[in-house]
């Protein structure tokens, strides 16, 4: 990650609530697609070695991304819906997160997905603010992320990052 | 049934118990005068954060003091720092994304 760029990430356990700001160094329509676009969401959204595998995403209030993350070998391990509520072209989307089964059958509660772009100087700030019903939907949230052995170190990044650019 | 921390800080009476009991160990019905909830109700909160392993119960004469254990609060800390990492990668991976496009551009 570009050092000079701003990352926070905050839990406030009392409200259950989670609240990331980052900036990208690139312009804004270039972030926001990098958000709602499902061809350039599968390409980041999973935290290595998982795969983020949209089966569709129909970006626009009243519609859903539904995806799974999927394992080295192919297993697919969790499920998610996406319901999008508000959108608000290149400022600002929010969506209603639930875990859900292969027939897309929801397991509620689902967590509130609240997400604000905001671009200066052509660095692009995205700023996530994610309100879960209890922390124990949190923790199944992190549980997912790290199912199939991820298990990514900040020196195995450092290295990974060194490979990229050369 | 499963028991682990976060079951224990998700209801809003055991957190106010955890706050009382991290100053000094209480009596329960020292506990329970604090809450506007039944002595029962009140042991059963105790009970659910001693299955946590939350709470730790130490006998004095006739009375049952409870304290925290601190080093299991921790535990929660360290389990939710590994929620930043995983936004750690995803934004790595997103930066890298992003600069590939950049240079495709140029």
């Amino acid at each position: 990650m570009n050092n000079n760029l701003l990352f926070t990430f905050k839990i406030d356990k009392s409200t259950s609530s989670v609240f990331i700001d980052k900036e990208f160094d690139a312009e804004l329509s270039l972030v926001w697609d990098a958000f709602t676009k499902q061809e350039i969401l599968d390409q980041w959204w999973a935290p290595k070695p998982l795969i983020s595998k949209t089966k569709y995403m129909d970006f626009r209030v009243g519609g859903r991304r539904f995806y799974a993350m999927v394992s080295p070998d192919g297993a697919e391990i969790g499920w998610q819906i996406f319901n999008y509520t508000s959108i608000t072209p290149k400022s600002n989307f929010k969506y209603i997160s639930v875990f859900a089964d292969k027939d897309e059958t929801p397991h509620l509660p689902g967590a509130n997905w609240d997400l604000t772009f905001d671009a200066q100087n052509g660095i692009t700030k995205v700023s996530i603010s994610i309100y879960f019903e209890s922390l124990e939907e949190l923790e199944k949230m992190i549980g997912m992320g790290f199912e199939g052995g991820f298990t990514v170190t900040l020196n195995e990044l450092t290295s990974l990052l060194k490979t990229l650019k050369n | 049934m499963r028991r682990d921390i976060f079951q224990a800080i998700a209801d809003p009476t055991r957190r106010a118990i955890i706050a009382l009991i991290a100053l000094q160990a209480m009596t329960p019905n020292a506990i329970a005068e604090n809450f506007n909830t039944t002595r029962q109700a009140v042991s059963k909160h105790l009970r659910i954060l001693t299955e946590c392993e939350l709470v730790k119960q130490q006998h004095q004469g006739r009375e049952i003091y409870y304290s925290l254990e601190i080093n299991k609060m921790k535990e929660i800390d360290k389990w939710l720092e590994q929620y930043r990492k995983i936004w750690e990668t995803r934004f790595n991976q997103l930066d890298n994304f992003l600069a590939t496009i950049k240079k495709n551009k140029k």
